[in-house]
């Protein structure tokens, strides 16, 4: 399965990764390896465990089995606990940035502020610089006008694509999505799309859960499809949306892709 | 009615009314500390000190505060704790609120959804400053209104106190109407007194509630 995609630098290994919700196994050993600028897309059908195999990349969930690594670094520390795990974690993630399928602004602060608060608290950025920073994030996805407006006031895409500037106003190496489309309108879900991709032309290294199969195909570099948390088949996404090898794959692609196949 | 007695008697009511508010705001001070341990309290992994507070809120919220204070006031001294009326009254007004704010307080912070919390600490925000920066700015609208509903009840009850002799507005009214036999005149009066008060700390909640609830409306 060694492929182009696989030669560069791995930016997220995730490696026999193992997650159970009491007796229910919802992963069950996955391996997956993101390379740095490269995107990679996780399909499946609901209760797969694609979600859970993202949000345990952020520590979102507490993986019981297997390791995570971030840029060489590894994420879940079994052998650390209490305020040194803390430290640890909190420093991880603030190299990952991640998108919410129901967005999880902060309805409190304004949309500069959403954006700003993690440079100005956690990076120590004067206030200045990070507002600077703020606008030009929320000029890149199109709502620099919208800066001093509350997140209540938003639609949804535009609180999605004031989550995605949050996020990448860390910085981050790696942008994670769990299902940033899902929650949106059919007509919103374009304008999220688009920024999606705007970040893919410049080479940001995306780690997606997705439901839109079209996005999926158009912009990954690699393709997972995942059921019943196992990893069913991999490949690029060229081959598994038009001649996937599993018969399991084809049967959830017929019911996803319909017609527009 | 008469109404010169009313008249009459205004300055000692008001007087003692300024025990009832010392007494209550004091106990609310102080409460507020109290409901706070026991919400911190109620986060540790370690489970007896969690039974704890549980249990200590349970024996509060089970009993009557006009048995409380006999027992704290009457009771102490058997186990060498004497306290002025005042004192007393204001301890076991604040311990006793303090266990139902904590309930509220907790409450409205888990009133903020979990996605709050996640997207906070996925940014990278340690657990103290998800709580400070974004959980509690969220959760204060809620506290306010259920705190305040408390602080009115504390006012309210603060008229028990006067079962250990403290020379508030209820037990000077009833030292009035001892001395003038005009109860429906010097209650009426007294009951007045509660509704200012009582509308004063409504006003005072209904600013901090809009002062909270800024970003909703801009």
């Amino acid at each position: 399965m060694k492929t182009e995609h696989q030669t560069d630098t791995p930016m997220v290994e995730i490696r026999n990764v193992h997650k159970r919700f009491g007796d229910l196994e919802v992963l069950k050993g996955i391996d997956l390896t993101v390379n740095r600028g490269k995107i990679v897309s996780i399909i499946g059908p609901s209760g797969s465990g694609k979600s859970t195999l993202l949000r345990s990349v952020n520590h979102l969930e507490v993986i019981d089995q297997g390791e995570i690594l971030l840029d060489g670094v590894q994420v879940n520390r079994p052998d650390m606990n209490g305020l040194a795990f803390e430290r640890h974690i909190n420093h991880i993630r603030q190299n990952m940035g991640m998108v919410f399928q129901h967005f999880n602004l902060f309805p409190h602060l304004s949309t500069i502020d959403n954006v700003t608060l993690g440079p100005r608290k956690l990076k120590g950025m004067d206030k200045k610089i990070a507002r600077e920073l703020g606008m030009e994030l929320l000029d890149r996805v199109g709502l620099a006008e919208k800066a001093e407006v509350f997140p209540n006031h938003l639609s949804g895409g535009q609180k999605q694509r004031v989550a995605i500037a949050r996020a990448l106003a860390m910085q981050p190496k790696v942008m994670l999505f769990d299902e940033a489309t899902s929650a949106l309108d059919p007509e919103l879900v374009e304008e999220v799309n688009r920024v999606m991709r705007g970040l893919a032309e410049e080479h940001m290294t995306m780690l997606i859960v997705t439901h839109e199969m079209t996005f999926a195909r158009d912009v990954s570099d690699w393709t997972m499809f995942m059921d019943g948390g196992v990893v069913v088949e991999e490949c690029a996404p060229e081959k598994l949306f038009s001649n996937p090898d599993q018969e399991r794959t084809c049967n959830f692609l017929r019911k996803h892709l319909g017609d527009n196949h | 009615m008469d109404f010169n007695l009313m008249v009459e008697v205004t300055p000692l009511l008001i007087e003692a009314a300024w025990v009832t508010i010392d007494v209550s705001a004091r106990s609310m001070f102080f409460g507020f500390f109290v409901a706070c341990g026991l919400v911190f309290l109620q986060s540790f992994r370690f489970a007896p000190i969690r039974w704890f507070a549980r249990g200590y809120i349970s024996v509060v919220r089970g009993t009557p505060y006009f048995v409380q204070l006999l027992l704290v006031f009457y009771g102490g001294p058997s186990i060498g704790v004497r306290l002025d009326p005042i004192t007393c009254g204001v301890f076991v007004g604040a311990f006793n609120i303090g266990a139902y704010m904590s309930e509220a307080i907790r409450g409205s912070i888990e009133s903020v959804d979990s996605g709050q919390t996640e997207a906070a600490r996925s940014v990278g925000f340690g657990k103290v400053q998800t709580m400070v920066s974004i959980v509690l700015p969220q959760a204060a609208p809620l506290m306010i209104r259920s705190v305040g509903v408390l602080a009115i009840v504390l006012v309210k009850n603060s008229s028990l106190v006067s079962i250990i002799s403290v020379v508030e507005l209820t037990y000077q009214a009833q030292r009035l109407i001892g001395s003038t036999y005009k109860p429906l005149e010097i209650f009426t009066l007294s009951a007045l007194m509660y509704i200012v008060i009582v509308y004063a700390v409504m006003g005072i909640i209904e600013l901090a509630y809009r002062r909270a609830t800024r970003y909703t409306t801009q």
